[in-house]
Parts: structure tokens; C-alpha cells; sequence
């Protein structure tokens, strides 16, 4: 019988529906990375002296460092002398300021991304921070979250308002010295959001970010930090779109979470990067760095992410288990289509008693895409009774993609219990004419063996975003006719 | 209401149809019979529009329009259901959400609304009683883990939610014991009716002794070599296929 396979790559061609670019007059640093930038940078930021050195010490760690190899994506080499590191719209005076005054552009922008960002359009119960290239350009709500205790402000302001906290806790989780991306964004980072929840609050609304990249030739670093006191709560969403450009660009970002005793962080995104064309031309490098601490007893921290964009995605948001009784989570679907690859997974450092992980992992791959799963559990000497579950599922379309799985396990505690569980599976002819002969078209089967797949780790998200993540699997699965 | 000419079908180089023609009225029972390879399959999925085949010549006109020019899924919402003699399984999608994918896109071919959440799963419930299926495998994912009498009882749960006007059901009796194809069996008597035709597609007789053809036909070497009413049946179960293999030899 012949395969349906061509029909099947016809089904899931792209559109991208976040390609526009705004065009507005914008405050752009010239091409080139050196110890001046990184002054100007601060300059900018008019930061303290702490945060500058900071940066200086990072930027010369950076500079002995090379770019990671290991990983099973292929890109050629980056000139980091060739892009913008600081790039903000005009007219934006210092620091964030009332809704009122942001300019109509940007307000248009992010509602054509559907985030309104006027109090009254917006969502309701969802607290948004928007960063446009380097700068944050709004946030809503922070009123009526300061009225609980809570801060949700562009990191710039952080460092302006609470400078101990920042001092404190940035670089606590994610060091300089971590890794060639986390330290080039140590010496760049332009914004990002700064979260800090404390004792005993439960965040009243859900806080979200929304990045947008629009200016061409420049990389975004955006740094954010997010720190749970004792018994407290929160809940984060974080959603990324950028124009359709046929030039790569670099977004690396670093996320650090703090969750202190009985506190608990749930760290969710929806990664829509612009992928490239369907000839793997131009998209987004998406090189995180995400980490979070378990920091106190019975801490819990949960990753849930939603990858369906970027040219190359090379990300493992990962739990450090320190305190007694933590808990660490990782949901994961990572879609790549065409040309996109995927190197993605987590790391649960086991150091803490009794501590839990578990790692949901959903690998789509279609077109003449690569995903690859890569996952870390680790279990310390002093981790007893450590737990981890790990589960990683690959589905493939078609028949010109990949899928690969790299678990490594290290376990030096022996009472730990480590378990994985793999599997591959491809949508077979078989089901999809299933799926037709009782009148469903071929690109709904799909869809919905997708979502199917993935439904583990949808659950996991907030409501909305549930919504909004099948919403975005269909659009990355719909043909490009009709 | 299906009128079937001189059909012919090769997958690859091999024929395997070589000529049928077949008249099915409306609310007509018709029974093909015949011998493991002579082609029963085949006619079925050629029907349902599977890929993979070439229909060399010959037309099939179903209710006026020619059935051969439709995709699969426009077949379906014209009305032709095929119960499948190895229902595949669809891990992470459960039932309930195929059932409503289906329903409602043929509802939408018929200019009607979709049904809402609540009238679709009392119809759903509803239907469940007709092949003694707990509710809980509407829950469930599609086929995953049923057993061979679950998956079949599936298929004729999902043709009744789905009200085919021809529905062909390919070897539904195979795996079955007994229990298993009585059930089945009343399932598909309850939706028999004046404006749905089946099309029982069956290697053995005794499926034939819970429902009751109008007609039978014997398929051989790509071609129907004889047809009679339900006593045919029980006489190629006297003689077996070799029988009319020779007749039509002869």
C-alpha cells in the first residue's frame, strides 16, 4: 500500500501568524560586544556599581569560554560582534510607566498578539509584563499586587527599587560561571521580569510575561527572577513571538526561581519563536538557560513548557532539590516542523531526604525536524529516599524527522528510586484513515493525535493557556492550503 | 441506492477485482461471502475510499453521485460507514472525543448545528445500551487495550451514533465467541431500518444465523460467482467454498 506520507507533510506546513513587524523609531546600540557596551548597557539601566561589576566579571568569564558543542543541533558559527545588544522603542523616558503613556504602537502590537494590555481590555485575573526587545514596556496590575505584598516589576526597576533582593538572589540559582549562554547573558541581560512573593502570600492572579523581538539584527537576553518566600505561592506564564526575518536571531535568556520552605513556584511558557521558513531559513536561537532552587524543606517547583517555535531550541529548565521533601516537576511538549531542532529536557538535582521528581517529556517531530529529549537525574549522597519518575514519549509525521532520547541517570544514594520509561510512535496511515472514514478530515485527525499526545502535559498548564497551547499545536499543524 | 458496474481493481500489478456489479436498495441486508483472497476486503475499503488502491475501470454510484470521486471523509458524510475488521488504536484520544469530532462533522456537512456538550452525551449514553457497553469506555482511549469483542462492539457503537445510511461491515464476527457476536449482532438488528442498507462482509455462516440477509453473495477470484437469498448461506456452509469455486470454474 503507498504511504500517505506526502499528504501527511502537506498537512503540517506552517503558518506563522506573529510574523508582522512593528515599525516604530528605536533607540538601537551599534553592532559589537566589548566592556564599553556592557558600561552603556548599565548606563542605561542606571545601575549600581555592584550590578555593573557584576556584568564585567561575567562578560570576562564569558570571553574563556566556547560555545557548547554537545548538544545534537547544528548551526553555524555566531558573530557576536555583528549584533545589537540593546535596542528599546523611543520615546520611552526612564523607567516603565503608566499604561496611559505607552505609545499607541506598542499597545497596537500586543494587541494584535492578543494581549491587551489596557486594565480594562486585559484578561481578567492575569497580571502581564510586556518586554519589547531589551526593555519592558508595561505592567499591568502592579498596583493592586503590591496591595498583597507582592512585587512584579521589570527587573531595571528591581534593581532600582530593591537592589538588596536583587543582589541577594541574582546569580544564587544560575552563576555567572554556569555556561557559555548564561554567562553571555550575565554580561548583557537588558530586562525580564522580577517576581518576589512573600511569606505566606498567595499570589492573587496569575503573573505572565510576554516577550516580543522586533528589532532586526539584535539578540534579546532577558534575565528574570522569581523568588517564593516561605509558604507562599505563585504561579508564572511566560509567551515569546518575533517577526518573520530570514536572518537567524539570538534570544538567550536566563530564568532563576527561588522557592523557600513550603513554597511553591509553577513556572509555565509557550515558546512560539518564529520558527524559520520551511526551507530552515531565518529563526530564532533560543539558548535558556532556566533553573530553579528548591531551596527550603517541602518546596515545590513545577516547569511546564510549550515549544512549538524557534529555529533551534536548546533549553532544559531544571529543579536543584535542595531542602528535605522537594518537589520538582517537568512537563514538556516540544513540536519541531520542517527544518526546526530541538534539544530539550530537564535536570533534577536530587541533594535534599526524601526529595520527588517527576518528568513528562513530549516530543513532536514532523517535516525534516529533530527533537531530542536530554535529561539529567541526579541523586546525591545525601539525597535518601530520593524519587524520580521519568517518562519521555516521541511522535513522529512522517517520515524525514528524528527523534532521540539522551537520559543519563546518576545515582549515589541507594535508597533512590529512579524510573524511565520511553516510547515511539509515529500517526500511522492507519489512523488517520480511521479517523477520515468516519468524517473527520485529515488535518482534524491529526490535530487531534497531537493534542491526544500531548494531553498529560496540557493539563498541567493554567487554563487559558491550555486553551491558547492546542490552539497554537493546530496552527503549527495546519496546511499551508486552505 | 449503491449500484456498483463492472469493477475493477489491482493493487500494484495484482488484480484482485475483476468485475463485480452489485445492486444495493435501500434498507437492503446484503451478505458477501467468500473464500480467504477473493478480493471481500478489498471491495469494502475500495468503498470507504482507502489509499493504495486503483480502481482500473467500472463506476460506483451511491445515491445518485459517483462514489469513487469522493475523499474518505466526504464518503463518510454522505453517509457510508465502515466497521473495521481491525479497528486501529488511537493512543491519548479517547472515544468520546472521536465520537464528537465525528458527529459533528457530518452534522456540519448536513447544514445542522453541532450538537452541544450535553445533548451529545445523553445521545451518547443512549447508544451505549444498544451494544451493552459500559460508560466508561467512552472515557477511554480509542481501541487502546480492548479487547477483540470491545473493539467491535466499539465500531457498531460508533455506527450508531453516527446513523450511516450504508454501512459495510468487514468481518465483523471474526474473533468473536459467541456471547460477543450475539451482542454485536443485536446491535446491528436494532439499527436495521428502511433507509440504512449493510453490506456484511463475512468469511463464516454464523453470523448469518443472528442477522438475517436478503441476500448473499459469494465472492471468488475477484468476482461474484453466485447470489440467492439467506438458504444460500447454509448450503455453502454444507459444501463449502470449493463448491461454488468449481460452479463457477465450470
Amino acid at each position: 500500500m503507498s504511504t500517505s506520507t506526502q499528504e501527511i507533510e502537506k498537512l503540517i506546513g506552517q503558518d506563522y501568524k506573529q510574523g508582522f513587524v512593528t515599525d516604530l523609531d528605536a533607540d538601537t546600540f551599534p553592532p559589537g560586544l566589548n566592556e564599553d557596551v556592557i558600561a552603556a548597557i548599565s548606563a542605561k539601566k542606571k545601575e549600581p556599581e555592584f550590578l555593573l561589576e557584576w556584568r564585567l566579571k561575567a562578560y570576562r568569564h564569558w570571553l574563556t569560554l566556547k560555545s557548547p558543542e554537545w548538544a545534537f543541533v547544528k548551526f553555524p558559527p555566531i558573530d557576536y560582534q555583528a549584533m545589537s545588544y540593546y535596542s528599546a522603542p523611543k520615546d520611552k523616558g526612564d523607567g516603565p510607566k503608566s499604561i496611559e503613556e505607552v505609545d499607541p504602537k506598542l499597545l497596537e502590537t500586543y494587541k494584535k498578539l492578543g494581549i491587551p494590555l489596557a486594565e480594562q481590555e486585559r484578561l481578567a485575573g492575569v497580571a502581564v509584563d510586556a518586554i519589547f526587545d531589551s526593555v519592558s514596556v508595561a505592567t499591568t496590575f502592579k498596583e493592586k499586587l503590591a496591595e498583597a505584598g507582592v512585587i512584579f516589576c521589570p527587573i531595571s526597576e528591581a534593581v532600582q527599587t530593591h537592589p538588596e533582593l536583587v543582589q541577594q538572589y541574582l546569580g544564587s540559582v544560575v552563576p555567572v560561571s554556569d555556561n557559555y549562554f548564561a554567562a553571555l547573558n550575565s554580561a548583557v541581560f537588558t530586562d525580564g521580569s522580577f517576581v518576589f512573593i512573600p511569606k505566606g502570600v498567595r499570589c492573587p492572579m496569575e503573573l505572565s510575561t510576554y516577550f516580543r523581538i522586533n528589532a532586526a539584527n539584535t539578540g534579546q537576553f532577558e534575565r528574570t527572577l522569581i523568588i517564593a518566600e516561605e509558604s507562599s505561592h505563585v504561579s508564572y506564564l511566560e509567551g515569546c513571538t518575533a517577526p518573520m526575518r530570514d536572518e537567524n536571531q539570538l534570544h538567550a535568556a536566563v530564568v532563576e526561581l527561588v522557592a523557600l520552605d513550603n513554597a511553591e513556584i509553577k513556572y509555565s511558557t509557550v515558546q512560539n519563536w518564529y520558527p524559520g521558513d520551511e526551507n530552515g531559513v531565518g529563526g530564532i536561537y533560543n539558548f535558556v538557560t532556566k533553573r530553579g532552587d528548591c531551596r527550603g524543606q517541602n518546596s515545590k517547583i513545577s516547569w511546564t513548557q510549550v515549544e512549538t517555535g524557534s529555529a533551534i531550541t536548546w533549553k532544559y529548565p531544571s529543579c536543584v532539590l535542595t531542602g528535605d521533601n522537594s518537589v520538582g516537576e517537568f512537563y514538556s511538549v516540544a513540536l519541531t516542523n520542517n527544518h526546526q531542532q530541538a534539544d530539550t529536557g530537564t535536570k533534577m538535582i536530587h541533594i535534599g531526604k526524601n526529595t520527588r521528581s517527576t518528568i513528562i517529556s513530549k516530543g513532536i517531530s514532523a517535516g525534516k525536524a529533530q527533537n531530542i529529549y536530554r535529561g539529567l537525574v541526579k541523586v546525591l549522597k545525601g539525597a535518601e529516599n530520593a524519587r524520580n519518575y521519568t517518562q519521555c514519549d516521541s511522535l513522529l509525521i512522517g517520515d524525514k524527522c528524528g527523534a532521540h532520547t539522551f537520559p543519563y541517570m546518576e545515582i549515589r544514594q541507594p535508597t533512590a528510586q529512579v524510573e524511565h520509561e520511553a516510547s515511539t510512535s509515529k500517526i500511522s496511515e492507519d489512523q488517520l484513515f480511521y479517523c477520515m472514514q468516519r468524517g473527520i478530515s485529515a488535518e482534524d485527525a491529526v490535530c487531534m493525535i497531537v493534542n491526544g499526545f500531548c494531553k498529560e502535559v496540557f493539563k498541567e498548564l493554567p487554563m487559558e493557556f491550555a486553551v491558547e497551547a492546542q490552539a497554537l499545536l493546530g496552527i503549527s499543524l495546519e496546511g499551508s492550503v486552505g | 441506492m449503491l449500484s456498483i458496474e463492472n469493477l475493477h481493481v489491482s493493487v500494484g500489478d495484482k488484480q484482485i477485482l475483476k468485475g463485480i456489479s452489485l445492486n444495493i436498495g435501500h434498507g437492503e441486508v446484503h451478505a458477501i461471502m467468500g473464500p480467504n483472497g477473493s478480493g471481500k476486503s478489498t471491495l469494502a475499503h475500495v468503498l470507504a475510499g482507502r489509499d493504495g488502491y486503483t480502481v482500473n475501470s467500472g463506476t460506483v454510484r451511491y445515491n445518485g453521485v459517483d462514489l469513487l470521486d469522493l475523499a474518505p471523509e466526504e464518503r463518510a458524510r454522505e453517509g457510508v460507514f465502515l466497521a473495521f475488521q481491525y479497528p486501529v488504536e488511537i493512543p491519548g484520544v479517547s472515544n468520546i472525543v472521536l465520537l464528537k469530532a465525528a458527529l459533528n462533522s457530518i452534522r456540519k456537512h448536513k447544514g445542522l448545528d453541532e450538537l452541544d456538550a450535553m445533548d451529545f452525551i445523553s445521545l451518547v449514553k443512549s447508544k451505549t445500551k444498544l451494544v451493552d457497553m459500559d460508560e466508561k469506555f467512552l472515557y477511554r482511549a480509542v481501541n487502546e487495550g480492548f479487547s477483540g469483542g470491545e473493539k467491535k462492539r466499539n465500531e457498531i457503537l460508533q455506527m450508531a451514533v453516527l446513523e450511516p445510511r450504508l454501512a459495510i461491515l468487514d468481518e465483523t464476527d471474526s474473533g468473536l465467541d459467541i456471547d460477543a457476536i450475539k451482542i454485536v449482532s443485536d446491535g446491528v438488528n436494532a439499527l436495521r431500518s428502511e433507509d440504512r442498507s449493510i453490506v456484511l462482509v463475512t468469511h463464516y455462516q454464523r453470523l448469518l444465523d443472528y442477522i438475517k440477509p436478503d441476500f448473499v453473495h459469494v465472492l471468488a477470484g475477484g468476482r461474484i460467482v453466485k447470489s440467492g437469498d439467506a438458504s444460500l448461506a447454509l448450503e455453502l456452509e454444507d459444501r463449502g467454498y470449493g463448491w461454488v469455486q468449481q460452479h463457477a470454474g465450470a
